[in-house]
């Protein structure tokens, strides 16, 4: 089920702190967070999130497409490269 | 036989059926349709009459999205995900399931017929 609108999107506090403090110092700096589950608002575009994918911090510029999803999206956790033998499997 | 919305051309069914031939087009949107021109549910593409035929067109028209511009706006849609890079983009690029579903078993659906060893060669005699 889809999230009242009431309650408006959800974001972790400290990033939505720490996203303003970077777009007013207008550092071009990855912005690291764990915090996977923060949506992307409209605020968000344009700066850098380095998201965590329970290996390394994903660079993900945020564009306007990208608002209303969530940070988790744009950083893939599972790495397949396909089974031995299979030719057609593309490598990621 | 009528052309309703393009290159359909639906035959000698009710109504409410023969309009389910058009793309974006099912039952429930075919039942308002014949709802909004006023027709009774037993009447046949082959006895309307012209001027029905062309409220049923202005209907649709008006109120759907049929056919190409559907097509359109669904394709659309695919690409602005896989040109975002998120991870339903990913999952149509790679013609699997996009909405959580198990691939372990099933998913034929979005990875076609199912071949012993995929990848590999056709065996030959």
């Amino acid at each position: 089920m889809a999230r009242s609108v009431w309650k408006g999107p959800f974001v972790d506090g400290y990033l939505l702190k720490k996203a303003e403090t970077a777009r007013a110092s207008q550092r071009k700096e990855v912005i690291k967070t764990w915090s996977r589950r923060s949506t992307i608002l409209p605020q968000f575009v344009g700066l850098t999130f380095g998201v965590y994918n329970g290996h390394k911090f994903m660079p993900v510029l945020v564009n306007e497409n990208m608002v209303g999803h969530k940070f988790g999206e744009f950083s893939p956790t599972r790495t397949f490269h396909g089974h031995s033998g299979d030719k057609k499997a593309k490598r990621a | 036989m009528a052309r309703i919305a393009g290159v359909n051309i639906p035959t000698s069914k009710r109504v409410e059926v023969a309009l389910t031939y058009i793309h974006g087009i099912g039952r429930s949107k075919a039942r308002e349709i014949v709802k909004k021109v006023g027709l009774t549910d037993e009447r046949r593409v082959s006895d309307l009459t012209e001027a029905e035929t062309i409220s049923i067109r202005e209907v649709i028209d008006r109120d759907y999205q049929v056919e190409g511009d559907l097509r359109r706006e669904v394709a659309m849609n695919v690409k602005r995900l896989m040109d975002m890079g998120c991870f339903r983009g990913l999952r149509h690029r790679r013609g699997l399931p996009v909405r959580g579903q198990r691939t372990h078993t099933n998913a034929r659906t979005r990875k076609g017929k199912a071949t012993p060893i995929a990848g590999r060669k056709k065996a030959t005699k």
